[in-house]
């Protein structure tokens, strides 16, 4: 059956007026192979591969995203865990950083913006080289600028690996001080229960259960879901969810069609299409919207937890549909600096630290790009760490925090990162300190996964 | 995308105030390239010209990227907004 005129437009629509599009191909690569006794070799292995790899990249997406319509916005290369790659080589922080340094090299000769990867899997324990990448990430993250860092310091399986909480805390502040107004920060992503096949910057990797290469999509479509929802502002909640999956089913069929022709194109395995809604900074592409569309105030205002477990739920179900391939987050993001709605939310004092907490709860990506002032202490950014990841360990589900400690600036005030990860204004951290828990340190156990009877 | 294959359909979409010679210059646009129209559908909704067009560029002499180029070329001098995706898109989107 031909397609109709009004289906056309739909799709037409979705592109031209609420900013629909692919916001992310990434390859994932294995460098396992490229392992080497010396940094020279490791490097010219890496860079060769990288190089090949993401110029392909960029041409295949070009010649998609002609042939479809729809914007491929992001393309970008994600590698097997750094800390893995320099397990043989000398434990020094220069070697973690001439290897940073030789990533972004060969990300830039590609054309690639952002390459994740350099990080390590510490949620049980730390290797002396996955100490060592810890120690060196605030230099090696500073003297590169297409590099992003992961952490996954916490699993379901395994609990919360605290020493590794409490030296991140430090880690933050450092690479905070490092860089203008602390954006420095916004180039790493701490875990619990990291995907291996997550294709968002900046925690994406390339897991260790992945074959050689994947290719995985990201769509997003905040727009498109917040004008079917304000198109509908009387339905009753049940029908608001089956409006929403409908509108969510459609997009992800577009980024399982592009997805699974990119990787045909490059002759390496389709991965997964993640899901998640992601906001930019353009009007109307915000995900604070969607919630306010359905009839909360104001984002963060109480009903906010329940309009995004509604909306999260009729993602979920709407894109399952769609692709069998569904997979990395998967979940709603709501960085604070890179959504109008959520900007504002802050401003006007409906959304606190702890509403934000409470909404990851139910949302899959955490605590994500939001700042708080440069003096708090690095003692309490681990508190806040641990608390963020103990909701993913216990609900077995993904969490992660990105926080941006802005040197010299109080709460309230309004920092401009500029560019993608847009503005925040600072929000205020409570003034009472948990040093004497964090500072026991250990591994906070497994929640009991057995006795399920 | 081997050079002997059937066909490839791709949708176009014109939108914009309704004038003389729009059709005429998308088919003159098309035929100088060897593209195919299948079907056409247009309408007025509220004034605006709406149209959608079929067509197989399999045995087109441009790239999609040219094409592409030629048509924003006369969307720049109708004052149309003119776009082009492979048909099989909509098929992805819409159909189950």
């Amino acid at each position: 059956m031909r397609i109709s005129v009004e289906e056309v437009f739909e799709t037409v629509q979705m592109t031209l007026d609420h900013h629909f599009d692919i916001r992310t191909v990434t390859l994932g690569i294995n460098l396992k192979d490229c392992m080497d006794r010396r940094l020279s070799g490791l490097v010219k292995r890496v860079t060769d591969r990288i190089v090949e790899k993401g110029l392909q990249l960029n041409l295949f997406a070009d010649l998609v995203e002609q042939k479809y319509g729809i914007p491929i916005t992001n393309r970008r290369i994600a590698v097997t865990p750094a800390a893995i790659l320099l397990e043989p080589l000398p434990r020094n922080q220069a070697t973690v950083v001439k290897f940073a340094q030789a990533l972004d090299a060969a990300a830039r000769k590609a054309d690639i913006d952002f390459l994740g990867g350099f990080g390590a899997l510490v949620h049980k324990g730390t290797t002396a080289a996955e100490e060592n990448l810890i120690d060196a990430l605030p230099e090696a993250l500073a003297k590169s600028q297409r590099i992003c860092g992961f952490l996954n310091l916490a699993s379901t399986q395994a609990g919360i690996n605290m020493n590794a909480v409490v030296k991140v805390g430090g880690i933050l502040k450092e690479l905070a001080g490092r860089s203008e107004n602390g954006i420095g920060c916004a180039k790493i992503a701490v875990f619990a229960n990291v995907p291996e096949d997550n294709p968002f910057m900046a925690g994406a990797h390339h897991g260790v259960g992945e074959p050689d290469f994947s290719l995985n999509i990201g769509i997003s479509g905040p727009g498109v879901v917040r004008n079917v929802v304000a198109q509908n502002p009387d339905c009753d909640l049940t029908k608001l969810s089956e409006i929403i999956k409908r509108t969510v089913f459609k997009i992800t069929r577009a980024g399982e069609l592009i997805g699974r022709e990119m990787a045909d194109l490059m002759r390496v395995d389709f991965g997964i299409v993640d899901i998640s809604l992601a906001p930019t900074t353009l009007t109307g592409d915000s995900v604070a919207e969607i919630i306010e569309a359905m009839g909360v105030g104001r984002m963060g205002a109480p009903g906010s937890t329940a309009a995004l477990a509604l909306l999260i739920d009729a993602v979920k179900k709407g894109g399952a549909m769609a692709s069998g391939n569904v997979g990395g987050l998967s979940g709603t993001f709501i960085p604070v600096s890179e959504d109008e709605g959520m900007i504002r939310a802050v401003k006007s004092g409906a959304l606190s630290l702890e509403k934000l907490e409470a909404l990851t709860s139910v949302c899959s990506v955490g605590l994500d790009m939001f700042a708080v002032p440069g003096n708090t202490p690095a003692e309490v950014i681990s508190c806040i760490i641990a608390d963020e990841l103990a909701i993913g360990v216990v609900n077995g589900k993904t969490t992660s925090v990105r926080v941006i400690p802005v040197p010299g600036k109080k709460p309230g005030d309004i920092v401009h990162f500029g560019g993608l990860l847009g503005s925040a204004p600072v929000m205020k951290v409570p003034k009472f300190s948990s040093g004497r828990f964090i500072r026991r340190q250990g591994r906070l156990p497994s929640p009991l996964l057995a006795l399920r009877n | 995308m081997s050079a002997e294959q059937a066909s490839q359909i791709c949708i176009v979409t014109v939108t914009g105030e309704d004038k003389v010679g729009i059709v005429a210059r998308l088919a003159t646009a098309m035929a100088r390239a060897n593209i195919n129209i299948v079907d056409i559908n247009q309408k007025i909704l509220e004034e605006t010209f709406v149209m959608t067009m079929a067509v197989d560029i399999a045995a087109s002499t441009l790239a999609m990227s040219q094409i592409k180029k030629r048509l924003d070329k006369v969307a720049r001098e109708m004052a149309l907004n003119i776009t082009i995706q492979d048909e099989n898109i909509f098929k992805a989107m819409h159909r189950v």
